[in-house]
């Protein structure tokens, strides 16, 4: 009997196990929908197939009754445009932070213990502040998301600036690089693929960050309207907003994934 | 003409001594090898030559001036590692020093200009012997290689002295014997001043026209620190390369007119 370290799926039968979980949540879902059902035709918590089906034509084909809008798209369109707001800016600010923190000493005794500090806020808790400060418009929401991710992004690109050989930045100074020309044709360029790496993990922050300040003072957005349908208990509208807000979620990451795999496959190679 | 001038040169980190009144005068031109046991400070006296270390006390003196306060294109440099960027091929790693010295805010040479430091690029490229992978990432490229190009590339500026830091530590014998015909190659054909540090005894005498050896002549068992080494032999080297074997031709690149380089 081989040792089980040692056993390997092949790919049909890796592909069958990726997609068992997958299919046992689901199994588990209709079996229970269909026994809380057949007690009580009017349960609300886990609504049949059908009722879903209906409640997803409603959301995404239809247009609502009150603003005249097919609301999954504009609640879409609504998130996605805070979230890339809150990450490009956070991605801007990381970099530029990052490089300066990592690379020039001054910069790091000045706001290294500082950025540090910061990251230990926990973001939340100032959200009621933003909404004082920003009022409860977009702007609070991009700032909640760059207040959330942009210290770890600063922290962890300072990190890998750190981590370039030192060797590197003499050799670039032996060939006539000044401060500027070494952060241009050096530190940027290898830092860029750790900043796609550092945003894919900053993703799930991202979206707590948006949902939860949706859900606490909007008039659209995905979250908005999962904390909306709460009120009257609409599983039906719930279960797949979750599951499309995870799509998107998911496809962000390979989209990133791909970029860096396509653009900088030098990094990949070590 | 005397290229480096050492006078009284000390180097301590604290407490701990780690170089001692060291004085040497090397002439233009001359292949120097240094030797010594580990730690005993080979290494730092060429980091204070590529001014990577500042000396405690003492002057270096570089054709008969101060050496500059930080690293710059008079003196070239090849770790053993790292010496070469991921990030760029073969080839723009080997132009990477034209184009700094030319686009002092883009770093980065185009139309015409970047033609010109291509066609000198190649020509860096056919004298180490690396034209075929000129468009490979240098991960691809064995450390052999990797080493061929981290010379052409610092070898581009003509830096008046070439600083090796045990380049061809990592690498197989007989690599190491193909590298050895080729530094010897380029040394003789660019006059430029070398200083190699090594372990291998054999390797400091085969290349250099001057090995250098590093000891610590005083000792205080009481306290190991408290003296560094200093230069203990100063003897001349074969230098003529010949147990590498014969010598392979190279054709290598003269040193083009630029403006204000």
């Amino acid at each position: 009997m081989r040792r089980l370290v040692n056993r390997r799926p092949g790919t049909a039968g890796a592909a069958y196990l990726a997609a068992l979980p997958f299919v046992l949540l689901v199994a588990a879902y209709l079996v229970g929908s269909a026994a809380r059902l057949a007690e009580n035709p009017n349960d609300k918590l886990l609504p049949a197939p059908s009722t879903l089906g209906a409640a997803i034509e409603r959301v995404a084909t239809q247009e609502d009754l009150r603003s005249g809008d097919i609301i999954l798209w504009t609640d879409t369109a609504a998130s996605l445009e805070r979230l890339g707001k809150g990450i490009a800016v956070s991605a801007v600010i990381g970099l530029a932070f990052g490089i300066a923190v990592g690379l020039i000493p001054y910069v790091r005794a000045t706001l290294a213990p500082f950025v540090a500090v910061l990251s230990m806020i926990p973001p939340l808790s100032v959200l009621p502040i933003l909404f004082i400060v920003f009022g409860t418009g977009e702007a609070a929401k991009v700032v909640l998301i760059v207040v959330g991710i942009t210290p770890f992004l600063i922290r962890d690109l300072a990190l890998r600036v750190r981590e370039l050989p030192g060797e590197q930045l003499i050799k670039a100074q032996t060939l006539g690089a000044s401060t500027w020309q070494i952060v241009l044709r050096i530190v940027l360029p290898q830092v860029i693929p750790r900043l796609i790496g550092a945003l894919r993990l900053s993703l799930g922050p991202a979206w707590l960050f948006l949902i939860a300040a949706e859900g606490i003072a909007s008039s659209d957005g995905l979250g908005y309207r999962i904390f909306l349908e709460r009120r009257h208990l609409a599983m039906d509208v719930i279960l797949p907003y979750v599951a499309w807000i995870t799509l998107l979620a998911f496809l962000l990451d390979l989209a990133l994934a791909r970029i860096s795999a396509r653009f900088f496959g030098w990094a990949e190679v070590r | 003409m005397t290229a480096i001038s050492v006078r009284g040169l000390w180097k301590a980190y604290g407490e701990r001594s780690v170089l001692e009144r060291i004085d040497l005068d090397v002439d233009s031109g001359e292949f120097c090898t240094l030797v010594g046991a580990s730690g005993c400070g080979k290494t730092t006296f060429l980091r204070i030559l590529l001014s990577q270390e500042r000396p405690t006390r003492g002057t270096v003196l570089l054709d008969d001036q101060p050496l500059p306060s930080e690293p710059e294109p008079s003196r070239g440099v090849v770790f053993q590692r790292y010496s070469v960027f991921p990030h760029l091929t073969v080839l723009e790693n080997v132009i990477l020093g034209l184009e700094l010295q030319q686009a002092r805010w883009l770093g980065r040479l185009f139309g015409a200009a970047r033609r010109r430091a291509l066609e000198e690029g190649e020509q860096w490229l056919a004298a180490v012997g690396l034209t075929s992978s000129r468009d490979a990432c240098p991960a691809s490229l064995s450390g052999g290689m990797q080493q061929r190009l981290a010379i052409a590339q610092a070898l581009i500026l003509h830096p008046k002295v070439l600083l090796l830091d045990e380049p061809f530590g990592a690498l197989d014998p007989g690599i190491r014997a193909d590298m050895h015909v080729l530094i010897k190659d380029l040394w003789r054909k660019t006059g430029m001043t070398v200083f190699m540090v090594t372990h291998d005894i054999k390797e400091a005498f085969g290349l250099g026209t001057r090995v250098l050896a590093f000891d610590k002549v005083r000792r205080d068992p009481q306290a190991p620190d408290a003296f560094g080494a200093t230069i203990t032999y100063d003897l001349p080297g074969r230098g003529d390369g010949a147990e590498d074997g014969t010598l392979i031709p190279v054709h290598f690149p003269s040193k083009p007119a630029r403006q204000g380089v």
